[in-house]
Protein backbone atom coordinates (compact mmCIF):
# COMPACT_ATOMS: atom_id res chain seq x y z
CA UNK A 1 0.00 0.00 0.00
CA UNK A 2 1.64 3.36 -0.94
CA UNK A 3 1.86 6.44 1.87
CA UNK A 4 -1.74 8.78 0.85
CA UNK A 5 0.14 12.03 2.00
CA UNK A 6 -2.44 13.93 0.83
CA UNK A 7 -5.06 11.99 3.03
CA UNK A 8 -2.22 12.80 6.04
CA UNK A 9 -2.09 16.40 5.30
CA UNK A 10 -5.62 16.89 5.14
CA UNK A 11 -5.82 15.50 8.97
CA UNK A 12 -3.81 18.61 10.00
CA UNK A 13 -5.66 21.82 10.28
CA UNK A 14 -2.70 24.37 10.91
CA UNK A 15 -1.65 23.17 6.90
CA UNK A 16 -4.37 24.64 5.80
CA UNK A 17 -3.48 28.30 6.63
CA UNK A 18 -0.38 31.15 4.51
CA UNK A 19 2.45 32.30 6.67
CA UNK A 20 3.58 35.66 4.78
CA UNK A 21 1.05 35.33 2.16
CA UNK A 22 2.11 31.76 1.27
CA UNK A 23 0.72 28.06 1.99
CA UNK A 24 2.54 27.10 4.91
CA UNK A 25 5.59 24.88 4.84
CA UNK A 26 6.28 23.83 8.41
CA UNK A 27 9.88 22.16 8.44
CA UNK A 28 10.62 22.48 12.01
CA UNK A 29 8.56 19.21 13.40
CA UNK A 30 12.20 18.13 15.22
CA UNK A 31 11.36 21.43 17.31
CA UNK A 32 7.44 20.53 17.49
CA UNK A 33 5.37 18.77 15.33
CA UNK A 34 2.15 19.89 14.50
CA UNK A 35 -1.17 18.15 15.60
CA UNK A 36 -3.72 16.09 13.77
CA UNK A 37 -7.58 16.63 14.05
CA UNK A 38 -7.38 13.89 15.98
CA UNK A 39 -5.30 15.05 19.25
CA UNK A 40 -7.20 18.47 18.92
CA UNK A 41 -10.71 16.66 19.32
CA UNK A 42 -9.70 14.24 21.81
CA UNK A 43 -8.01 17.12 24.19
CA UNK A 44 -11.56 19.17 23.55
CA UNK A 45 -13.60 16.30 23.98
CA UNK A 46 -12.14 15.79 27.51
CA UNK A 47 -12.10 19.08 28.34
CA UNK A 48 -15.64 19.49 27.16
CA UNK A 49 -17.07 16.12 29.09
CA UNK A 50 -14.97 14.92 31.27
CA UNK A 51 -12.90 17.04 32.86
CA UNK A 52 -12.32 16.98 36.44
CA UNK A 53 -9.45 16.16 38.98
CA UNK A 54 -8.27 12.62 39.02
CA UNK A 55 -7.11 10.27 42.15
CA UNK A 56 -9.85 12.18 44.15
CA UNK A 57 -13.58 11.94 44.36
CA UNK A 58 -16.10 9.46 44.21
CA UNK A 59 -18.16 11.74 41.48
CA UNK A 60 -18.96 10.81 37.75
CA UNK A 61 -16.44 13.25 36.35
CA UNK A 62 -13.58 12.41 38.61
CA UNK A 63 -13.86 8.33 38.16
CA UNK A 64 -13.91 9.57 33.85
CA UNK A 65 -11.37 11.97 34.24
CA UNK A 66 -9.01 9.28 36.41
CA UNK A 67 -10.08 6.93 33.93
CA UNK A 68 -8.83 8.82 30.73
CA UNK A 69 -5.49 9.82 32.74
CA UNK A 70 -5.11 5.84 33.66
CA UNK A 71 -6.26 4.93 30.37
CA UNK A 72 -3.80 6.99 28.57
CA UNK A 73 -1.04 5.46 30.71
CA UNK A 74 -2.10 2.24 29.54
CA UNK A 75 -1.72 3.23 26.16
CA UNK A 76 1.57 4.63 26.69
CA UNK A 77 3.06 1.49 27.97
CA UNK A 78 1.84 -0.73 24.93
CA UNK A 79 3.36 2.09 22.98
CA UNK A 80 6.51 1.80 24.79
CA UNK A 81 6.22 -2.58 25.53
CA UNK A 82 6.98 -1.60 28.94
CA UNK A 83 6.04 -4.27 31.10
CA UNK A 84 3.46 -2.70 33.47
CA UNK A 85 1.99 0.81 33.50
CA UNK A 86 4.16 1.24 37.39
CA UNK A 87 6.81 2.25 34.63
CA UNK A 88 5.31 4.87 33.16
CA UNK A 89 5.37 8.11 34.87
CA UNK A 90 3.80 11.28 33.24
CA UNK A 91 5.84 14.19 33.31
CA UNK A 92 5.68 17.83 31.63
CA UNK A 93 8.62 16.44 28.86
CA UNK A 94 12.02 14.81 27.85
CA UNK A 95 13.41 17.83 30.28
CA UNK A 96 11.66 16.77 33.48
CA UNK A 97 11.69 13.06 32.87
CA UNK A 98 16.28 13.52 33.05
CA UNK A 99 15.89 15.68 35.66
CA UNK A 100 13.77 13.50 38.20
CA UNK A 101 16.06 10.49 37.08
CA UNK A 102 19.12 13.20 38.06
CA UNK A 103 17.60 14.58 41.01
CA UNK A 104 15.88 10.97 42.48
CA UNK A 105 18.39 8.34 41.05
CA UNK A 106 21.73 10.01 40.86
CA UNK A 107 22.09 12.36 43.30
CA UNK A 108 21.33 9.98 46.49
CA UNK A 109 23.85 7.77 44.67
CA UNK A 110 26.85 9.21 43.32
CA UNK A 111 30.34 10.70 45.13
CA UNK A 112 33.28 12.11 44.52
CA UNK A 113 35.59 9.55 41.35
CA UNK A 114 32.08 8.47 40.14
CA UNK A 115 31.32 9.18 36.53
CA UNK A 116 28.44 9.95 34.19
CA UNK A 117 29.04 8.96 30.44
CA UNK A 118 26.98 10.90 27.57
CA UNK A 119 27.87 11.49 24.12
CA UNK A 120 28.99 14.71 22.39
CA UNK A 121 25.59 14.38 20.36
CA UNK A 122 23.49 15.44 23.62
CA UNK A 123 20.65 17.94 23.77
CA UNK A 124 21.46 20.24 26.64
CA UNK A 125 18.62 18.57 28.64
CA UNK A 126 20.73 15.49 28.39
CA UNK A 127 24.01 17.81 29.65
CA UNK A 128 22.72 20.06 32.06
CA UNK A 129 20.99 17.73 34.47
CA UNK A 130 23.98 15.79 35.07
CA UNK A 131 26.45 18.69 35.01
CA UNK A 132 24.21 19.54 38.12
CA UNK A 133 24.09 15.99 39.79
CA UNK A 134 28.40 16.39 39.37
CA UNK A 135 28.06 19.78 41.11
CA UNK A 136 26.42 18.79 43.63
CA UNK A 137 28.24 15.05 44.48
CA UNK A 138 31.63 15.82 42.97
CA UNK A 139 31.27 13.38 40.06
CA UNK A 140 32.22 14.02 36.74
CA UNK A 141 31.00 14.27 33.31
CA UNK A 142 32.34 12.28 30.24
CA UNK A 143 31.62 12.95 27.16
CA UNK A 144 32.43 10.16 24.01
CA UNK A 145 33.24 11.54 21.40
CA UNK A 146 31.64 11.98 17.81
CA UNK A 147 33.82 11.78 14.33
CA UNK A 148 33.29 14.42 11.47
CA UNK A 149 30.11 12.90 10.12
CA UNK A 150 28.08 13.44 13.23
CA UNK A 151 28.81 9.25 14.57
CA UNK A 152 29.19 8.39 18.03
CA UNK A 153 33.14 6.64 17.85
CA UNK A 154 31.82 3.51 19.32
CA UNK A 155 35.37 2.40 20.37
CA UNK A 156 36.20 5.88 22.20
CA UNK A 157 32.81 5.31 23.93
CA UNK A 158 33.54 1.86 25.40
CA UNK A 159 37.04 2.79 26.04
CA UNK A 160 35.36 5.58 28.46
CA UNK A 161 33.73 2.96 30.49
CA UNK A 162 34.70 2.39 33.44
CA UNK A 163 34.80 0.81 36.82
CA UNK A 164 34.02 4.25 38.41
CA UNK A 165 31.02 4.92 35.52
CA UNK A 166 27.67 5.07 37.41
CA UNK A 167 25.15 5.85 34.34
CA UNK A 168 25.24 6.44 30.62
CA UNK A 169 22.84 9.10 29.63
CA UNK A 170 22.69 9.20 25.43
CA UNK A 171 20.26 10.78 22.53
CA UNK A 172 18.63 7.89 20.95
CA UNK A 173 18.17 10.42 17.66
CA UNK A 174 20.84 13.59 17.95
CA UNK A 175 18.44 16.56 17.19
CA UNK A 176 20.79 19.12 15.52
CA UNK A 177 22.17 16.52 13.19
CA UNK A 178 19.52 13.22 13.03
CA UNK A 179 22.04 10.96 14.07
CA UNK A 180 20.39 7.58 14.89
CA UNK A 181 22.83 6.57 17.63
CA UNK A 182 23.48 2.75 18.18
CA UNK A 183 21.28 2.86 21.26
CA UNK A 184 21.24 -1.16 21.84
CA UNK A 185 24.69 -1.51 21.29
CA UNK A 186 25.68 1.17 23.52
CA UNK A 187 23.04 -0.39 25.97
CA UNK A 188 24.95 -3.76 26.06
CA UNK A 189 28.44 -2.51 26.57
CA UNK A 190 27.15 -0.32 29.62
CA UNK A 191 25.32 -3.69 30.82
CA UNK A 192 28.22 -5.84 30.44
CA UNK A 193 29.74 -3.92 32.94
CA UNK A 194 26.55 -3.50 34.89
CA UNK A 195 26.39 0.14 33.99
CA UNK A 196 22.40 1.41 33.47
CA UNK A 197 21.47 3.55 30.49
CA UNK A 198 19.28 6.45 29.88
CA UNK A 199 17.71 6.86 26.43
CA UNK A 200 17.09 9.96 25.42
CA UNK A 201 14.12 9.67 23.39
CA UNK A 202 12.74 12.97 21.86
CA UNK A 203 13.44 12.86 18.78
CA UNK A 204 13.10 9.19 18.34
CA UNK A 205 9.66 8.58 19.15
CA UNK A 206 8.01 10.18 16.25
CA UNK A 207 10.12 8.16 13.51
CA UNK A 208 9.71 5.11 14.74
CA UNK A 209 8.58 2.40 17.82
CA UNK A 210 10.80 2.98 20.89
CA UNK A 211 10.39 -0.77 22.57
CA UNK A 212 11.86 -0.41 26.02
CA UNK A 213 12.36 -4.15 26.14
CA UNK A 214 14.11 -4.72 23.26
CA UNK A 215 16.19 -1.49 23.87
CA UNK A 216 16.76 -3.01 27.05
CA UNK A 217 17.26 0.71 28.37
CA UNK A 218 16.83 1.51 32.18
CA UNK A 219 15.29 4.91 31.51
CA UNK A 220 13.75 6.51 28.58
CA UNK A 221 11.94 9.72 28.07
CA UNK A 222 9.72 11.55 25.37
CA UNK A 223 7.71 14.39 25.00
CA UNK A 224 4.23 14.43 23.62
CA UNK A 225 4.63 17.16 21.16
CA UNK A 226 7.06 15.78 19.18
CA UNK A 227 5.26 12.92 18.34
CA UNK A 228 1.76 15.19 17.38
CA UNK A 229 0.51 15.03 20.92
CA UNK A 230 0.24 18.47 23.10
CA UNK A 231 3.03 20.38 24.84
CA UNK A 232 3.42 20.38 29.05
CA UNK A 233 3.38 16.69 28.86
CA UNK A 234 5.90 13.73 28.25
CA UNK A 235 7.24 10.60 29.74
CA UNK A 236 9.35 8.82 31.96
CA UNK A 237 10.12 5.00 31.32
CA UNK A 238 11.59 3.69 34.30
CA UNK A 239 12.64 0.08 35.09
CA UNK A 240 10.13 -0.93 37.92
CA UNK A 241 13.28 -2.12 40.41
CA UNK A 242 15.03 1.44 40.28
CA UNK A 243 12.12 3.23 40.71
CA UNK A 244 10.90 1.59 43.90
CA UNK A 245 14.86 2.42 44.72
CA UNK A 246 14.12 5.92 44.35
CA UNK A 247 12.60 8.31 46.63
CA UNK A 248 10.15 11.12 45.13
CA UNK A 249 11.68 13.64 43.60
CA UNK A 250 8.78 15.95 44.27
CA UNK A 251 6.21 16.15 47.01
CA UNK A 252 2.75 16.86 47.37
CA UNK A 253 -0.59 15.67 46.59
CA UNK A 254 -1.01 12.62 44.80
CA UNK A 255 2.24 11.07 45.71
CA UNK A 256 1.02 9.97 48.87
CA UNK A 257 -0.64 7.35 50.84
CA UNK A 258 -0.88 9.55 54.11
CA UNK A 259 0.24 12.50 55.54
CA UNK A 260 0.70 13.45 59.55
CA UNK A 261 3.18 15.56 60.83
CA UNK A 262 5.12 12.31 62.49
CA UNK A 263 5.54 10.50 58.85
CA UNK A 264 4.27 10.17 56.04
CA UNK A 265 4.00 7.83 53.29
CA UNK A 266 4.46 7.91 49.92
CA UNK A 267 1.97 6.13 47.31
CA UNK A 268 2.95 3.63 44.80
CA UNK A 269 4.59 3.31 41.63
CA UNK A 270 3.85 5.45 39.41
CA UNK A 271 2.13 8.17 41.08
CA UNK A 272 5.20 8.49 43.47
CA UNK A 273 6.21 10.48 41.27
CA UNK A 274 3.48 12.71 40.19
CA UNK A 275 3.27 15.37 43.16
CA UNK A 276 0.28 17.97 41.93
CA UNK A 277 -2.54 17.57 39.85
CA UNK A 278 -0.98 16.16 36.48
CA UNK A 279 -1.69 17.55 33.15
CA UNK A 280 -4.74 15.53 32.29
CA UNK A 281 -5.59 16.47 29.14
CA UNK A 282 -2.14 16.52 27.64
CA UNK A 283 -1.90 12.83 28.68
CA UNK A 284 -5.38 12.21 26.81
CA UNK A 285 -3.95 14.03 24.16
CA UNK A 286 -0.85 12.10 23.75
CA UNK A 287 -2.76 9.19 24.08
CA UNK A 288 -4.45 10.57 20.69
CA UNK A 289 -1.56 10.75 19.39
CA UNK A 290 -0.20 7.65 19.79
CA UNK A 291 -3.45 6.06 18.23
CA UNK A 292 -3.24 8.48 15.56
CA UNK A 293 1.01 7.32 14.45
CA UNK A 294 0.16 4.09 14.70
CA UNK A 295 -2.94 4.05 12.46
CA UNK A 296 -0.31 5.81 9.98
CA UNK A 297 1.89 2.26 10.58
CA UNK A 298 4.97 4.17 11.88
CA UNK A 299 7.08 1.59 9.30
CA UNK A 300 5.32 3.63 6.88
CA UNK A 301 5.65 7.04 7.76
CA UNK A 302 9.58 6.20 8.26
CA UNK A 303 9.80 5.13 4.97
CA UNK A 304 8.14 8.17 3.81
CA UNK A 305 10.74 10.20 5.62
CA UNK A 306 13.71 8.43 4.47
CA UNK A 307 12.11 9.15 1.18
CA UNK A 308 12.10 12.84 1.78
CA UNK A 309 15.23 13.33 3.42
CA UNK A 310 17.13 11.38 0.47
CA UNK A 311 15.33 13.99 -1.85
CA UNK A 312 15.95 17.33 0.34
CA UNK A 313 19.46 16.36 0.57
CA UNK A 314 20.22 15.44 -2.93
CA UNK A 315 18.29 18.69 -4.15
CA UNK A 316 20.02 20.68 -1.32
CA UNK A 317 23.55 20.13 -2.25
CA UNK A 318 23.32 21.20 -5.81
CA UNK A 319 22.86 24.71 -3.95
CA UNK A 320 26.58 25.88 -4.26
CA UNK A 321 27.89 26.88 -1.08
CA UNK A 322 25.92 24.62 1.00
CA UNK A 323 27.14 22.10 3.29
CA UNK A 324 25.44 19.71 4.83
CA UNK A 325 26.10 19.08 8.43
CA UNK A 326 25.67 15.72 10.13
CA UNK A 327 25.89 12.98 7.39
CA UNK A 328 25.77 10.19 9.60
CA UNK A 329 25.28 6.12 7.89
CA UNK A 330 22.25 6.36 9.84
CA UNK A 331 19.92 9.21 9.83
CA UNK A 332 16.52 10.64 11.22
CA UNK A 333 15.08 12.80 8.28
CA UNK A 334 16.85 15.70 9.66
CA UNK A 335 18.92 18.04 7.36
CA UNK A 336 20.91 20.35 8.92
CA UNK A 337 23.01 22.88 6.89
CA UNK A 338 25.16 25.69 6.33
CA UNK A 339 25.32 28.33 2.93
CA UNK A 340 28.30 30.36 2.66
CA UNK A 341 27.70 33.78 3.28
CA UNK A 342 24.62 33.39 4.36
CA UNK A 343 24.18 33.22 8.19
CA UNK A 344 21.39 30.64 9.09
CA UNK A 345 19.56 33.45 10.94
CA UNK A 346 19.06 35.42 7.64
CA UNK A 347 18.00 31.91 6.06
CA UNK A 348 15.35 31.76 8.62
CA UNK A 349 14.49 35.12 7.82
CA UNK A 350 14.09 34.77 4.38
CA UNK A 351 12.67 31.28 4.14
CA UNK A 352 10.19 32.73 6.56
CA UNK A 353 9.06 35.20 4.06
CA UNK A 354 8.84 32.63 1.87
CA UNK A 355 6.17 30.92 4.28
CA UNK A 356 8.68 27.96 5.09
CA UNK A 357 9.84 27.48 8.94
CA UNK A 358 12.90 25.87 9.38
CA UNK A 359 14.95 26.05 12.77
CA UNK A 360 18.14 27.93 12.80
CA UNK A 361 20.68 28.27 15.86
CA UNK A 362 22.46 26.00 17.97
CA UNK A 363 19.33 23.66 18.43
CA UNK A 364 19.98 23.51 22.33
CA UNK A 365 23.16 21.57 21.14
CA UNK A 366 26.03 23.92 21.33
CA UNK A 367 28.84 21.19 21.84
CA UNK A 368 27.35 19.89 18.19
CA UNK A 369 28.04 23.22 17.12
CA UNK A 370 31.36 23.78 18.50
CA UNK A 371 32.28 20.62 16.99
CA UNK A 372 31.53 21.20 13.57
CA UNK A 373 32.87 25.15 14.14
CA UNK A 374 29.50 26.54 13.42
CA UNK A 375 28.25 28.98 15.67
CA UNK A 376 24.32 27.71 14.50
CA UNK A 377 22.89 25.80 11.48
CA UNK A 378 19.72 26.12 9.71
CA UNK A 379 17.82 22.49 10.17
CA UNK A 380 14.57 21.29 8.20
CA UNK A 381 12.89 18.96 9.85
CA UNK A 382 10.39 16.24 7.83
CA UNK A 383 7.24 14.69 9.68
CA UNK A 384 4.40 12.67 8.38
CA UNK A 385 3.07 15.21 6.93
CA UNK A 386 5.60 17.02 4.75
CA UNK A 387 5.97 15.98 0.63
CA UNK A 388 7.88 16.56 -2.17
CA UNK A 389 6.29 19.81 -2.81
CA UNK A 390 7.64 21.61 0.71
CA UNK A 391 10.92 20.14 -0.68
CA UNK A 392 10.30 22.17 -4.12
CA UNK A 393 9.52 25.12 -1.57
CA UNK A 394 12.52 24.89 0.29
CA UNK A 395 14.87 24.78 -2.43
CA UNK A 396 13.78 27.54 -4.37
CA UNK A 397 13.44 30.09 -1.40
CA UNK A 398 17.04 28.55 -0.94
CA UNK A 399 17.81 29.52 -3.79
CA UNK A 400 16.12 32.97 -3.46
CA UNK A 401 18.11 33.75 -0.47
CA UNK A 402 21.19 33.01 -2.67
CA UNK A 403 20.06 35.95 -4.69
CA UNK A 404 19.64 38.48 -1.90
CA UNK A 405 22.82 37.86 -0.46
CA UNK A 406 24.31 38.06 -4.26
CA UNK B 1 6.45 43.42 4.19
CA UNK B 2 8.81 43.43 2.21
CA UNK B 3 12.43 41.68 2.50
CA UNK B 4 14.47 44.28 0.73
CA UNK B 5 13.20 46.43 3.32
CA UNK B 6 15.39 44.05 5.78
CA UNK B 7 18.16 43.44 3.57
CA UNK B 8 18.93 46.87 1.96
CA UNK B 9 21.72 47.51 -0.07
CA UNK B 10 23.61 49.14 2.72
CA UNK B 11 23.21 46.47 5.40
CA UNK B 12 24.40 43.85 1.93
CA UNK B 13 27.45 45.94 1.70
CA UNK B 14 28.09 46.28 5.11
CA UNK B 15 27.81 42.19 5.78
CA UNK B 16 29.99 41.74 3.22
CA UNK B 17 32.93 44.10 3.89
CA UNK B 18 32.29 45.06 7.63
CA UNK B 19 34.47 48.28 8.45
CA UNK B 20 36.86 48.96 11.50
CA UNK B 21 36.90 45.23 11.50
CA UNK B 22 39.32 43.39 13.72
CA UNK B 23 40.84 44.05 17.00
CA UNK B 24 42.55 47.21 17.73
CA UNK B 25 46.02 47.64 19.76
CA UNK B 26 46.26 49.49 21.78
CA UNK B 27 42.88 49.51 23.65
CA UNK B 28 41.61 51.56 25.82
CA UNK B 29 38.55 49.21 26.78
CA UNK B 30 36.69 46.34 25.02
CA UNK B 31 33.53 44.56 25.78
CA UNK B 32 31.98 40.85 24.49
CA UNK B 33 28.73 40.82 23.59
CA UNK B 34 26.84 37.62 23.08
CA UNK B 35 23.05 36.64 21.89
CA UNK B 36 22.85 33.10 23.09
CA UNK B 37 19.58 32.62 20.75
CA UNK B 38 21.25 33.13 17.83
CA UNK B 39 25.01 32.56 19.16
CA UNK B 40 25.93 35.58 17.87
CA UNK B 41 29.60 36.84 19.50
CA UNK B 42 31.21 40.35 19.05
CA UNK B 43 33.68 42.22 20.92
CA UNK B 44 33.96 45.97 20.63
CA UNK B 45 36.97 47.56 21.24
CA UNK B 46 37.65 51.41 22.03
CA UNK B 47 40.55 53.82 22.13
CA UNK B 48 39.50 57.14 24.35
CA UNK B 49 40.37 60.51 24.43
CA UNK B 50 38.73 61.23 27.84
CA UNK B 51 35.18 61.32 27.38
CA UNK B 52 35.42 60.80 23.34
CA UNK B 53 36.09 57.58 21.07
CA UNK B 54 39.34 58.21 18.93
CA UNK B 55 38.72 54.96 17.49
CA UNK B 56 36.56 52.09 17.35
CA UNK B 57 36.82 48.58 15.87
CA UNK B 58 34.90 45.17 16.40
CA UNK B 59 35.02 41.65 15.30
CA UNK B 60 33.14 38.66 16.35
CA UNK B 61 30.82 36.35 13.57
CA UNK B 62 27.16 36.90 13.37
CA UNK B 63 24.24 37.05 11.01
CA UNK B 64 24.12 39.94 8.44
CA UNK B 65 21.59 42.25 10.66
CA UNK B 66 24.24 41.92 13.42
CA UNK B 67 27.35 42.20 11.68
CA UNK B 68 26.15 44.94 9.52
CA UNK B 69 24.75 46.96 12.71
CA UNK B 70 27.95 46.66 14.13
CA UNK B 71 29.93 48.13 11.22
CA UNK B 72 27.71 51.28 11.23
CA UNK B 73 27.60 51.73 14.60
CA UNK B 74 31.57 51.89 14.13
CA UNK B 75 30.98 54.39 11.87
CA UNK B 76 29.09 56.53 13.08
CA UNK B 77 29.97 56.78 17.11
CA UNK B 78 33.77 57.30 16.20
CA UNK B 79 34.80 60.59 16.84
CA UNK B 80 32.02 61.03 19.39
CA UNK B 81 31.69 61.60 23.04
CA UNK B 82 29.85 59.76 25.40
CA UNK B 83 26.62 61.98 25.68
CA UNK B 84 26.77 62.01 21.42
CA UNK B 85 26.71 58.27 21.72
CA UNK B 86 23.73 57.91 24.66
CA UNK B 87 21.52 60.21 22.45
CA UNK B 88 22.66 58.14 19.29
CA UNK B 89 22.00 55.03 20.96
CA UNK B 90 18.23 56.12 21.92
CA UNK B 91 17.21 56.79 18.55
CA UNK B 92 19.01 53.75 17.12
CA UNK B 93 16.60 51.61 19.58
CA UNK B 94 13.76 53.60 19.38
CA UNK B 95 14.16 52.98 15.46
CA UNK B 96 14.11 49.20 15.83
CA UNK B 97 11.45 49.04 18.43
CA UNK B 98 9.08 51.34 16.28
CA UNK B 99 9.20 54.30 19.05
CA UNK B 100 10.27 56.68 16.28
CA UNK B 101 7.83 56.22 13.81
CA UNK B 102 10.50 57.70 11.11
CA UNK B 103 13.99 57.62 11.64
CA UNK B 104 15.51 60.83 12.96
CA UNK B 105 17.92 62.48 10.19
CA UNK B 106 20.10 62.36 12.65
CA UNK B 107 20.90 58.71 12.56
CA UNK B 108 22.62 59.08 8.66
CA UNK B 109 23.48 55.57 7.51
CA UNK B 110 21.99 53.75 10.35
CA UNK B 111 18.84 54.44 8.62
CA UNK B 112 19.18 51.41 7.05
CA UNK B 113 18.13 49.37 10.63
CA UNK B 114 14.97 50.59 9.95
CA UNK B 115 13.68 47.47 8.74
CA UNK B 116 14.38 45.01 11.30
CA UNK B 117 11.40 46.43 13.33
CA UNK B 118 9.28 44.37 10.86
CA UNK B 119 10.78 41.63 11.96
CA UNK B 120 10.78 41.40 15.34
CA UNK B 121 12.82 38.23 16.13
CA UNK B 122 15.66 40.18 14.70
CA UNK B 123 16.06 43.53 17.02
CA UNK B 124 18.29 41.77 19.36
CA UNK B 125 20.70 40.56 16.48
CA UNK B 126 20.55 44.72 15.41
CA UNK B 127 20.86 45.79 19.03
CA UNK B 128 23.86 43.34 20.16
CA UNK B 129 26.56 45.50 19.36
CA UNK B 130 25.12 48.82 21.14
CA UNK B 131 24.77 47.00 24.32
CA UNK B 132 28.51 45.75 23.89
CA UNK B 133 29.75 49.43 23.03
CA UNK B 134 27.72 50.37 26.25
CA UNK B 135 29.33 47.98 28.29
CA UNK B 136 32.77 48.65 26.78
CA UNK B 137 32.40 52.42 27.52
CA UNK B 138 31.02 51.38 31.45
CA UNK B 139 34.47 49.15 31.33
CA UNK B 140 32.25 46.22 32.49
CA UNK B 141 34.43 43.34 31.79
CA UNK B 142 31.17 40.71 31.90
CA UNK B 143 30.28 40.04 28.71
CA UNK B 144 26.75 41.37 28.42
CA UNK B 145 23.96 39.03 26.53
CA UNK B 146 20.62 40.02 24.92
CA UNK B 147 18.80 37.46 27.11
Amino acid sequence: MTYDVARVRADFPILARSVNGRPLVYLDSAASAQRPRAVIDAVDAYETHSHANVHRGVHALSQAATDAFEGARERVRRFLNARTAKEIIFTRGTTEAINLVANSWARPRLGPGDEILVTRLEHHANIVPWQMVCAATGATLKVAPIDGHGQLRFDAYEALLSPRTRLVATAHISNALGTILPVARITQAAHARGIPVLLDGAQAVPHGSADVQALDCDFYAFSAHKLYGPTGIGVLYGREALLREMPPWQGGGDMILSVSFEGTTYNDLPWKFEAGTPNISGAVGLAAAIDYVESLGPAAVHQHEQNLLAKATAAALGIPGLRVIGTAADKAAVLSFTVEGIHPHDLGTILDHEGVAIRTGHHCAMPVMEFFDVPATARASFACYNDDADIDRLIGALHQAREVFG
Amino acid sequence: MDLKELYRDVILDHNKRPRNFGPLAPVDASADGHNPLCGDRLTVYLQLDGDRIRDVHFDGRGCAISVASASLMTEAVKGKDRGAVARLFDEVHGTLTGECAEPPASLGKLAALAGVREFPARVKCASLCWHTLNAALAHECKPVTTE
